[in-house]
């Protein structure tokens, strides 16, 4: 199953290979892993998109324990939780196009946010999923490039992650 | 916390270089040896502990042995082993010492230099990124880029390599900062909030697993290197005593339990007994302590969970459990502690009759087996014999230390340890090349005890350098070199499992092993005759002062029995043909 991973550690050089190491090492899979500094210096977040049984997403969340500079792990899909990413997507805005891309952005909720001669750049947040169902609406010989930043999550409500 | 506020350290507080602070910090942590090999990187630190006088270095012949000899201290000892190696190839050839460290758990600090700071990065000589090359094989590491970093660093070096499950912290030291100066102020302890194992275990979990325990009918005790690493022995003979079960301990857990005394069924796993493996597979209440039910101790983990049975597992690493085995009682904490708590419920216990006669029947059944029986020869000299009689010289109390490979599976056989910290061997990485090392290491933490190193031809070969650092430091140890010209264990598979095609498995060209250890200043011994091998053994170990060389020229043929071959179940083992007999003969 899926599972989106949360987890805070000391925002020191080489944190992150520790953890990209341990998912290598270990044949863990990533789909998505994004990580930046908090509002606290000392401290970065990382999101983790992985897949794996029960038994795997168990020892994923003990091994990231294990490693010294994690200070905290969530697990996400433990409890109800939000999860957005963004996407920028250049598109062909030429001919037919030209309004085809504008109608679908408008229908997805998202910005067209540069205009070029012959193309849109536009702006899409939402889950994982929204964002697959944009690329699969649109036309995909009109996708010129995309790029996507990967899962961010939080928890919802009281859920908080926080030393 | 600003430290100058502390009058205590204020008043040690002296301006000195990263070196000498470096120097000091390992005097703080009352090391007495580092073992090393000195370099471009490191020769600040050499030079400033040319001028000290608190810990003594010990100049190996080759990094890698540098941490083996560490490595082995602290299995000795239980004290942190510290290495002190050079950048570049120093610190390559220390990682493979690093990782058997690593796989089976043992507290190091291996310190190493590196490029200035400015250099790092820019293929300067002698650099590669230690920190990067190390990360999968240590508990963690550091790149100390400012002198003020240094102590602290060490001190949480040394606090991560201890605490927890166990294992070696890599401090890599750029040479500039060496040399630039601050003040040395040594913490005096550590906060870390991402780092804080948990000590004492969760007492409902203790209760239960007391309960049922209590309520079993065919009970086992499994102990692993984590029961040796977490000093739990003595709490562990108080508890398998209250209640008369039967113990096993793994190849890393040998001496956990006392190997002579009649609750002891022997090793278990790949060249485990018959009587630990059929109890292990046939049990119904199995408690597990320190110990991670590798593939080399279950077998094949599907045919071992084929067998319904309730698992107790007491561990200081959460992630040891349940990793390739369902857990039915995880108790998480330190051995010691936890198995004083049990052992303390029990006493309180009104009803503490087990009944356990008829596993016990069962038991000495499958002892009747006799499954480590091998026939003896008086023309060709047995390496099961060996370890036997070495067994009788040393009055088994030697500390025996072991290469990889058949002749390691008979000193874990065959050598019956009363004692923890007196088996030491590479049972995670299985390195050859560790055995001379680890009995230096050995040597230095008990520099009376009698120690032996029972090697092959082959892995003896991958350290023999060691034989000069042995001479240099005149350390008594005593080489049981059973020498079957073959690389055996590999032998035994292709005559097993590859028609016997043996390929690259046979050892030409081998030296004169007792002119080699002569020309160190040793002495050097060579016994073809079963006759003569007892009194050869009384012999070496007579000469308290002197390195022995001891070259058994031992039957090529021999294999190790019992045998659970890859992928067979626990229950699944080849026998020796003498032993095989007997069981067929009762069927
Ligand atoms: C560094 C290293 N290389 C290769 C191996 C694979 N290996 C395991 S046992 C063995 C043979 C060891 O031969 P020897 O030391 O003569 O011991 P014997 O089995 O003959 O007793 C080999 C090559 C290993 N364990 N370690
Ligand atoms: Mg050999």
């Amino acid at each position: 199953m899926r599972h989106i991973i949360s987890l805070l550690m000391e925002n020191e050089a080489g944190a992150l290979s520790r953890v990209a190491g341990l998912f290598s090492a270990r044949g863990y899979n990533i789909e998505s892993l994004t990580v930046a500094v908090t509002e606290d210096p000392t401290l970065s977040r990382m999101t983790i998109v992985t897949t794996g049984s029960d038994d795997v997403i168990e020892q994923i969340i003990k091994q990231l324990n294990k490693l010294i500079d994690v200070v905290k792990v969530l697990d996400l899909n433990d409890g109800k939780h939000i999860e957005r990413e963004l996407m920028l997507v250049k598109v062909k805005a030429t001919g037919v196009y030209k309004d085809e891309m504008k109608r679908m952005c408008d229908i997805f909720r998202g910005r067209i946010i540069d205009v070029a001669d012959n193309s849109y750049t536009i702006e899409l947040t939402g889950s994982c999923s929204k964002l697959d169902a944009f690329i699969e609406a649109i036309d995909r010989s009109a996708i010129l490039e995309t790029v996507r930043t990967g899962a961010s999550g939080i928890g919802r409500g009281d859920r908080i992650l926080k030393v | 916390m600003d430290s100058s506020a502390h009058s205590a350290t204020d008043s040690h507080t002296k301006s000195m270089t990263g070196a000498d602070i470096v120097i000091n910090c390992l005097n703080e942590e009352k090391v007495k040896f580092v073992f090393g090999y000195p370099g471009g990187a490191v020769l600040h630190i050499y030079d400033a502990l040319y001028k000290q006088n608190g810990f003594k270095h010990i100049l190996v012949r080759h990094e890698q042995a540098a941490v083996h000899a560490a490595d082995a201290y602290s299995r000795a000892t239980g004290d942190v082993g510290v290495a002190l190696v050079t950048s570049g190839p120093g610190a390559t050839n220390a990682v493979t010492g690093i990782a058997t460290a690593y796989m089976d758990s043992i507290p190091l600090v291996v310190i190493s230099g590196q490029v200035p700071v400015p250099a790092i990065g820019m293929d300067a000589f002698q650099e590669v990124d230690m920190v990067g090359i190390t990360r999968p094989c240590v508990k963690h590491n550091f790149l100390v880029k400012h002198v003020k970093d240094i102590a602290p660093t060490i001190k949480k070096a040394f606090f991560i390599a201890k605490t927890g499950r166990p294992g070696p912290v890599v401090v890599d030291i750029p040479k500039d900062i060496t040399a630039h100066i601050a003040d040395f102020i040594y913490p005096k302890t550590v906060e870390m909030r991402s780092y804080s194992p948990i000590l004492k275990g969760h007492s409902g979990q203790i209760k239960k697993a007391v309960k049922l325990l209590l309520g079993a009918k065919r009970p086992m005790i499994y102990t692993g290197g984590g029961l040796v690493l977490g000093n739990g022995s003595a709490e562990l003979v108080r508890l398998a005593k209250a209640l008369n079960f039967p113990v096993t301990n793994t190849l890393m857990g040998l001496g956990g339990y006392p190997a002579t005394d009649k609750q002891f069924v022997g090793m278990l796993g790949m060249h485990g007994s018959y009587e630990a493996n059929m109890a292990m597979q046939h049990c119904d209440v199995l408690l597990a302590v320190g110990a991670r039910f590798d593939d080399r101790v279950i077998g094949n983990p599907k045919h071992f969970s084929g067998q319904k049975r309730t698992i107790i597992h007491i561990d200081v690493d959460p992630s040891s459990i349940s990793k390739r085995v369902k857990v039915d009682v995880p108790i998480v904490g330190d051995v010691q502690s936890v198995l004083a708590d049990m052992v303390e419920i029990l006493a309180q216990e009104e009803n503490k009759t087990t009944d356990t006669a008829d596993w016990w029947d069962q038991i000495n059944e499958w002892r009747g087996v006799q499954s480590l029986d091998y026939t003896y020869s008086d023309t060709v000299i047995k390496p099961q014999y060996v370890v036997q009689k070495l067994w009788e010289v040393t009055n088994g109390e030697a500390y025996v230390t072991s290469d990889v490979g058949q002749h390691q599976m008979w000193a874990a056989q065959y050598y019956k340890f009363d004692k923890p910290r007196r088996w030491i061997n590479s049972g995670g990485l299985g390195t050859m090349g560790v055995g001379l090392p680890y009995a230096m290491g050995c040597q230095f933490a008990d520099k009376h005890a009698q120690v032996a190193c029972i090697t092959g031809e082959g892995s003896i070969q991958m350290n023999i350098q060691e034989l000069s650092t042995c001479a240099q430091y005149g350390l008594p140890i005593k080489v049981i070199l059973l020498n079957n010209r073959y690389l055996g264990m590999v032998r035994q598979w292709q005559e097993f499992f590859y028609e016997n095609r043996y390929s690259e498995s046979y050892m030409d060209s081998l030296p004169d092993f007792v002119k080699l250890a002569e020309s160190y200043g040793h002495i050097g011994m060579q016994i073809t005759n079963p006759a003569d091998v007892e009194g050869a053994l009384k012999e070496a170990f007579a000469r308290k002062d002197k390195f022995v060389f001891m070259d058994f020229l031992t039957d090529q043929a021999e294999n190790v029995f019992p045998m659970v071959e890859n992928g067979k179940g626990l229950s699944e083992m080849v026998l020796s043909p003498l032993s095989g007999s007997r069981l067929k003969g009762e069927q």
